[in-house]
């Protein structure tokens, strides 16, 4: 039986693995090859690199990382943060990224999905989608059909700032259709919370797409990370915080999980 | 150490020949095999084992073989040395593709099929997705001797798996490994010379090191 996976989140910036603390201090977290083979002696299933890098300029200097991990760790390595283009999805993959995420640049210009995917296979293209519940006034705004579009979630853009007015269930099946291979959720209300994920929310897009579903934000115990699979119906669960600062290894989540019942590679 | 053979991995523009080119080198680190990601002809030609990367869409993998002038290359090396298929680089190896439509080498008697598996759940109550994505189990069928190339590989190790399309075989005794999504299906196939995985062993952490390691010294 198809293993749920676990993914360890690493967040790149200027060239260094970083971990942050309510994303105001950033701390060095290491050698990124050393942090890598440690979560892969783990038992990560893959790894995903978050570029929190701001500039363009600094952008650029993910690519050595990326290059010197995959010449060493042989799983999957997925790379997010600031990916725009083709040419980006191009230049990652000949770094020795697997697949490459996209977000904001995929409202921006939804096209660029079908053709990232029609050039690379959607098995390399993941759509990130930051979710939020909405507002009791955004309720009320109206859809096509002008009625309220009721209760739900909004897609919010350039790092949860901006909201699309976009509906995270349509967006979904939109970005599915479009050809991405995968949907990295995160749900905005519960990222930082340690509350456990948005289960309401896993389960809803999880059940309206064929592709995988990756559960993420909100994490604080074995347990949630547990929840994210049995009750919010995903595929695999990512998780950053828990595991950088030793709450948890990857090891005892599976064994925890294996515990539950769940199909886990031990 | 003098590199005394040579390890080609056949670079006609697939997505994953860099991994693959990668992963083989690790497995042969302290060898006296060469590991070269090549498109030329001759490299292939006086190379001692070769491994056929694949990724993305069928038909283009197809043309990008014919359009690199990769094609007669590996025919020859088919006809004649240990070749290993990977991923699209197994499914070239069949007969045809459902995927595009594709005619394919037909070096193994079978087709590929798209998985049909919409609204089917698996035994966990969830829903089966496309692609198969992730780490999936890799049994060998009891009926028959174990294939060379799993030597010092636990039978049911997991292998990283990412494809919605499968290989059906035409006869079942080229089936060296199997694994289960909807259906047990062939995810690695071997003829004589030829072995050929589903499932990617370059993401695949040790044990799919060791495969690659297998294949150096694997005497078909």
């Amino acid at each position: 039986m198809l293993a749920k996976r676990i993914i360890p989140c690493l967040d790149v910036t200027g060239g260094r693995v970083v971990k942050g603390v309510n994303f105001v201090e950033l701390r060095d977290a290491g050698d990124p090859v050393e942090i890598a083979a440690r979560y892969n002696e783990q038992g990560a299933d893959e790894l995903t690199f978050l570029d929190i890098t701001a500039t363009s300029d600094g952008r650029d200097l993910i690519l050595p990382i990326i290059e010197s991990v995959a010449s060493q760790v042989f799983i999957p390595l997925t790379v997010g943060g600031g990916v725009r283009t083709v040419a980006d999805v191009r230049r990652l993959l000949n770094a020795g990224a697997d697949k490459t995420s996209f977000n904001s640049a995929a409202i921006a210009n939804p096209d660029v999905i079908s053709e990232a995917s029609g050039k690379y296979g959607s098995q390399c293209i993941v759509v990130a989608i930051d979710a939020k519940r909405r507002s009791v006034e955004a309720e009320q705004v109206l859809d096509a059909q002008g009625q309220p579009v009721g209760p739900g979630w909004n897609v919010f853009s350039h790092g949860g700032r901006k909201d699309t007015g976009l509906d995270v269930l349509q967006w979904a099946k939109d970005m599915a259709q479009r050809g991405a291979g995968e949907l990295l959720l995160t749900s905005m209300d519960k990222d930082g919370t340690k509350s456990g994920f948005d289960l309401e929310l896993t389960r809803a897009v999880s059940d309206s797409v064929s592709v995988p579903v990756i559960a993420s934000g909100g994490v604080g115990t074995l347990e949630h990370m547990a929840d994210g699979i049995t009750k919010g119906g995903a595929d695999a669960v990512l998780a950053a915080s828990i595991f950088h600062f030793g709450t948890f290894t990857v090891a005892q989540t599976k064994q925890y999980m294996a515990e539950r019942g769940i199909a886990v590679r031990l | 150490m003098t590199a005394r053979h040579t390890l080609a991995v056949v670079d006609y523009g697939s997505g994953n020949l860099r991994s693959v080119w990668q992963a083989a080198c690790h497995a042969a680190l302290d060898s006296d095999w060469n590991v070269v990601l090549t498109h030329d002809a001759q490299v292939i030609e006086q190379a001692s084992r070769v491994i056929l990367p694949g990724q993305g869409a069928m038909a283009d993998c197809m043309r990008e073989l014919r359009e690199s002038g990769m094609l007669e290359p590996v025919l020859r090396a088919a006809a004649s040395k240990p070749l290993f298929g990977v991923c699209v680089g197994m499914q070239m190896l069949l007969e045809h593709s459902e995927e595009g439509d594709t005619p394919s080498l037909g070096l193994i008697g079978g087709q590929v099929k798209r998985f049909q598996l919409e609204g089917r759940l698996q035994a966990d109550g969830s829903r089966y997705k496309i692609p198969q994505m992730g780490w999936n189990r890799v049994t060998r069928p009891d009926s028959r001797p174990e294939h060379a190339m799993w030597r010092g590989i636990p039978d049911g190790s997991w292998y990283y798996f990412v494809h919605s399309y499968y290989a059906e075989l035409t006869d079942q005794s080229h089936c060296v490994g199997e694994t289960e999504y909807g259906a047990p299906f062939a995810c690695a196939i071997a003829r004589d010379n030829l072995f050929a995985t589903q499932f990617h062993p370059e993401k695949s952490a040790d044990q799919g090191i060791a495969l690659y390691r297998n294949f150096l010294s694997w005497n078909p």
